[in-house]
């Protein structure tokens, strides 16, 4: 089956930038696909490219079988789109917003507008304007305004930036219900938990270069294992001093954390099962006769994947 | 049906930006009530002043009632009566310019200081009044004819040449305005990505434009009305077509304006520069024949000028809007022009 986006040495470059660095990407139909990275990473320039407003430097570009320069009026038709942190008009209701944006479909091929309000929970909020609509709400206008077309393919960035924790929630269960009724999804987020919780695969970009690819799962298990002990003791240990335990599949020296200077001594230990590794790690730290300060064991998340391949945290950018 | 379908996103755009307007406050009074608020002012500054009426003092008793039915009526002069010590000492203060006296026998006194200079004039006049009454015939028949007639007076110059203002302002501000805005909101981008034709959402400004434009028209002329007494003598629907005319050229410039500006500091300052010197050049206040011969040609190309020249020879010359031939193609010209010009300009990122 033909994919949903095929992306080959894709380049834009600014003048004082180089925003996307020869990206080779392939998303599948039906899928929901991811594109992850800290701010800056060229992430939006890259979806905003596959949405048509931004021209490639270089590289080829096809979106459902179909080229930009060639067929932009069908592409449109055809997809969906919310931007990151649109406004929307301010003094439309929701309903009357929903209704404009419909005209711009033909006829046979939109969404009822009602289904729509129901769908995404906008219902009580018909008659409000957009200016009085709470993040959560216009954020899920703005999802609502990207499917009226009922499109195949649905572009999303940055879809709950700045979202309380329960809007972030409602907003998940609205895209993976759109996944389940075989819509192709991509989203950009800088989020791992959401990755983790909506994407059946995802890129990992930085500096606009794709780092790493596949399930969450996949790049989870290529750390060397599901779980994590981060450790540190008093003296320190140099990472060698915990080879070989049984259960551990690798030890790094962490950097970064902006957690001070005793940050930079931690440990980072991948296992695959706690309660295998974490017995023989006490028995090792009490014959070398060193103290734990701080002893963690957790699951692993793209966080630690993203921190092993480019020694920084998401958050730090 | 194609049609239909093919033209619904203009109407919605239309519907859209109309909605919005009246939902906002403040863009309702800067086009309606602020330029009524201009018009009053200046109304009131150069409305028709008559000169005071000249006062007269009429000493009581004797033949004076047959003097004052034959002054009563006259334009220009109060007359009243007082006993002939008041009227004396109002005589002296200057508070009457003349005193008449009206024995019962005998001769009728005007008492009057001849060094002011309303005050012969004033004698004549009275005393027409009272020889006309007492019998005598003028041989020659005349008649009197003011200078200052309905539709001549300064206010019925500045009426369509404040609907000029009115228009560009309105025009340019709103179209400009809104756009810039929306591309600061990335509105315009999430439109460009949409299907909808591109040129439907500008062309939605001037499609608003035919709900406005009327209504302007009306509030001001109906209030200059009232108000003034400022008449169109020509065609009103000649009027009206001159009003879109107008300000869908206007409305170009404030596309041309807003066509590439990423803030609306940079659209302010492009409008100022486009609007400030048509509003100087182009005779809204002033006439712009106070402007040197060499300029003239030039001034005339200018959409207000060719606006104000028009409407002012319909509204207040009764002139057909077929002998209007250069200043309509002067506004066509501006209209298409800047429109195609803002179209490939148009940046909607």
């Amino acid at each position: 089956m033909q994919a949903a986006i095929r992306i080959e040495g894709l380049v834009k470059k600014y003048p004082d930038v180089i925003a996307v660095d020869g990206l080779d990407l392939e998303v599948r139909r039906g899928e929901c696909f991811g594109l992850l990275g800290p701010n800056g990473a060229g992430k939006t320039t890259t979806i905003e490219i596959l949405e048509g407003l931004l021209e490639p430097t270089a590289g080829t570009v096809e979106v459902l079988g179909r080229r930009w320069d060639r067929e932009a009026d069908a592409l449109r038709a055809r997809i969906g789109v919310a931007l990151q942190e649109t406004r929307l008009f301010d003094r439309l209701t929701v309903e009357e917003t929903l209704r404009l944006f419909r005209t711009f479909y033909a006829d046979g091929s939109a969404l009822d507008v009602e289904t729509l309000l129901a769908d995404m929970q906008l219902g009580e909020k018909r008659r409000a304007w957009v200016m009085k609509l709470s993040g959560g709400q216009r954020q899920r206008l703005a999802v609502a305004l990207g499917l009226i077309g009922d499109p195949e393919l649905l572009f999303l960035d940055e879809p709950t930036t700045g979202l309380d924790p329960q809007s972030r929630r409602a907003l998940w269960d609205t895209i993976a219900s759109l996944r389940d009724r075989g819509k192709t999804v991509v989203l950009t987020t800088h989020y791992m938990d959401e990755a983790e919780q909506l994407c059946d695969r995802v890129a990992i970009v930085d500096h606009g270069k794709r780092i790493a690819l596949g399930t969450p799962s996949e790049l989870i298990e290529e750390l060397g294992g599901h779980h994590l002990i981060e450790l540190i003791t008093d003296p320190p240990l140099p990472p060698d001093a915990l080879a070989g335990l049984p259960g551990v599949r690798a030890v790094r020296q962490m950097t970064g954390g902006g957690e001070g200077d005793g940050a930079a001594l931690a440990l980072s230990l991948s296992i695959d099962e706690p309660h295998v590794a974490l017995p023989a790690l006490v028995a090792r730290l009490g014959e070398r006769g060193v103290r734990p300060t701080r002893l963690m064991s957790r699951t692993a998340t793209l966080d630690d994947v993203f921190l092993s391949l480019t020694g920084r945290t998401l958050r730090e950018g | 049906m194609k049609m239909t379908e093919r033209w619904r996103p203009l109407w919605a755009l239309s519907v859209a930006r109309i909605t919005q307007f009246w939902r906002e406050p403040g863009a309702v009074f800067w086009t309606f009530g602020f330029p009524l608020l201009i018009t009053v002012a200046l109304g009131i500054a150069f409305r028709d002043q008559s000169p005071p009426a000249s006062r007269v003092a009429l000493v009581s008793g004797g033949g004076s009632a047959a003097v004052a039915d034959a002054v009563k009526g006259v334009a220009g002069l109060a007359v009243e009566t007082d006993d002939a010590a008041t009227a004396a000492r109002r005589l002296r203060s200057g508070e009457v310019l003349l005193v008449i006296e009206a024995p019962a026998a005998g001769p009728v006194l005007y008492r009057f200081d001849p060094t002011r200079p309303d005050a012969p004039a004033v004698r004549r006049l009275i005393d027409d009044a009272v020889q006309r009454r007492a019998g005598r015939r003028d041989p020659v028949a005349t008649r009197d004819e003011t200078a200052v007639a309905r539709g001549a007076r300064y206010v019925d110059w500045l009426i369509p040449g404040l609907l000029g203002m009115q228009l560009l302002n309105g025009a340019m501000w709103g179209a400009a305005f809104s756009i810039v805005t929306s591309r600061q909101r990335k509105l315009l981008k999430r439109l460009a990505a949409t299907p909808m034709q591109r040129g439907h959402f500008l062309l939605a400004f001037r499609v608003a434009g035919l709900v406005f434009v009327p209504l302007q028209a009306a509030v001001l002329f109906g209030f200059a009305r009232l108000a003034f007494g400022v008449n169109i003598a020509g065609s009103l629907i000649a009027t009206l077509l001159l009003a879109l005319l107008g300000s869908w050229s206007f409305a170009g410039l404030g596309l041309l304006c807003a066509s590439r500006a990423q803030n609306s500091e940079t659209a302010n300052g492009l409008i100022n520069l486009v609007t400030l010197p048509m509003l100087v050049f182009s005779g809204v206040f002033f006439s712009s024949s106070r402007f040197p011969e060499a300029l003239q040609p030039v001034i005339r190309l200018l959409p207000l000028s060719a606006f104000n020249e028009a409407l002012r020879h319909v509204v207040n010359d009764g002139a057909s809007i077929f002998s209007q031939g250069f200043p309509i193609g002067v506004l066509v010209a501006w209209a298409l022009g800047s429109s195609i010009l803002a179209l490939r300009l148009f940046r909607w990122t």
